[in-house]
């Protein structure tokens, strides 16, 4: 009976974990369209709803009813089973980030790992998806989308790294609790820039849209998807991004914590703070979509391989020497 | 040289410079105009629907002489004409295909009495093709409809013709 209870109790916060992640996937979705539109000067969507905010419920609707179709030539059970996987792993790394001190559905002790093991493995399904489609494009689309995913996660890690050394754990909490006293965005100002665009890289933003890049690729991986499918994909997309936008929020803008620890500052619930810091680094992340072209492939290996994982590297030996002959070592 | 252009990448100069443009446009006024309800202005010259049109008085311009079925590139139009009881020559049937239609605006071009004319309605789409097979009473009706703004088009460009 206890553990049934234990059953129960956990469903009931999953679900008010992942309703409100869904929901506001999909009002990011509108965002990034309205963002997109008005740096070139259009409207954007609205007119579903109060300022077009229904859109995307009006789109998800659509993709429900549309019909799916499966290619001839195509690997049924793995084609079915890709986007299933790359939504359900955009998901459930929601359970580890902290909206406030109680906050968290999985306070575990190796969180930082836990996310990174969930973020690498979701090449799983954009490579499954490429695969399974026996179609030139997605299968293109696929193998690049593995090999710039794989090489920008190796930056992003050793930029953990280097936050990891100023914290000395790898709770998620103790990351948001070590920068009471300041932002590890300062000191590690560097580190924040290359994580910003790490980001775009690893959730295939422009510019570096290149698997799904619509002027080659007709959309990359996505190219035989259909109907409810296709949309499964597209929310991970935008899961995966708010994903790491409130990683880097955790990371260098101080999680749940209030920018100011004085009056009316810190009255605000920390749920609010991170929402305000997950959303302005959406915004920008939307704004860079509506002004940059798109990378060449060997720059993008360049810029990753041969520019940040140097750098990050260099950083890390920097961070580790600063609290080494300073003494400020974290125990 | 080459030092500053280092710098430049690695300060993202340009793509600061690019952001902060795109913070700008984002407090520009619109260009979008929301279509149903708000439409773009359009020329006098605007070649849109065509439509046959009257004399005040009642009377039909057109007096089937033809010309217009005759410098119809597509040859969209189809002319019939007959003698009616007080003498005067008027067309017994009009068609115009506006599938075959190009809208290039040579009928018109050619009336010698601006009977036959194109208007400023461009929403005319319809859900069959047959609808879109004009006859003469279609296009006598567009013109009983359309004919103020007709009117106004053909006096706005009647110095430049």
């Amino acid at each position: 009976m206890i553990y049934i209870n234990i059953f129960i109790s956990e469903i009931y916060k999953i679900i008010f974990l992942l309703l409100p992640v869904l929901v506001s996937v999909a009002l990011v979705v509108w965002l990034d369209r309205r963002v997109w539109a008005f740096v070139q000067k259009r409207k954007g969507p609205n007119v579903v709803g109060p300022f077009g905010l229904f859109q995307t419920f009006a789109d998800a609707l659509k993709y429900i009813f549309k019909e799916i179709i499966i290619p001839a030539s195509a690997n049924k059970s793995i084609f079915i089973l890709a986007p299933v996987v790359t939504l359900t792993l955009a998901l459930i790394a929601w359970s580890v980030i902290p909206f406030s001190n109680e906050m968290v559905l999985a306070n575990i002790n190796v969180g930082i790992l836990y996310l990174f093991a969930i973020s690498s493995l979701s090449v799983y399904g954009i490579i499954m998806g490429g695969w399974a489609s026996n179609s030139k494009y997605p299968f293109l689309g696929a193998i690049r989308s593995a090999a710039q995913m794989v090489s920008y996660e190796v930056s992003i890690g050793i930029i953990i790294i280097n936050v990891l050394l100023c914290v000395g754990s790898l709770n998620l909490n103790k990351i948001v609790l070590a920068q009471q006293n300041v932002w590890f965005i300062f000191p590690l100002f560097p580190m924040f820039v290359v994580f910003f665009i790490s980001i775009l890289a690893e959730t295939n933003r422009p510019p570096f849209d290149l698997p799904e890049a619509e002027s080659e690729l007709v959309a990359g991986y996505q190219t035989e998807y259909s109907g409810m499918m296709y949309a499964m994909f597209w929310l991970a997309e935008y899961a995966n991004i708010l994903l790491l936008c409130a990683l880097a929020s955790v990371l260098f803008l101080g999680g749940w914590l209030s920018p100011f620890n004085f009056y009316p500052f810190n009255l605000l619930p920390g749920i609010f703070w991170m929402v305000l810091k997950i959303l302005s680094l959406f915004i920008l992340v939307s704004l860079v979509k509506a002004i940059v072209p798109r990378y060449r492939f060997d720059q993008l290996m360049r810029l990753g391989w041969k520019i940040f994982l140097p750098l990050s590297l260099f950083y890390v030996v920097l961070t580790a020497s600063f609290l080494f002959f300073l003494d400020i070592l974290p125990t | 040289m080459k030092i500053g252009r280092i710098m430049k990448t690695v300060f993202m100069i340009d793509f600061l410079a690019g952001l902060l443009i795109a913070i700008k446009q984002i407090f520009r006024s619109k260009k979008t105009i929301n279509y149903p309800f708000e439409k773009g202005k359009i020329s006098p010259r605007f070649r849109g629907e065509h439509a046959l049109r009257r004399y005040p008085n009642g009377e039909e311009r057109c007096i089937a002489c033809k010309l217009c079925e005759a410098v119809c590139p597509a040859q969209a139009i189809t002319i019939e004409s007959e003698i009616r009881n007080d003498g005067s020559r008027k067309t017994s049937r009009y068609d115009i295909d506006m599938l075959k239609c190009i809208y290039c605006g040579l009928c018109e071009e050619s009336c010698p009495v601006d009977a036959i004319v194109q208007g400023p309605n461009f929403e005319f789409a319809t859900e069959t093709r047959e609808e879109l097979y004009y006859d003469k009473q279609k296009l006598m009706e567009n013109g009983d409809k359309w004919e103020i703004a007709l009117a106004a088009n053909l006096k706005a460009d009647a110095p430049f013709k």
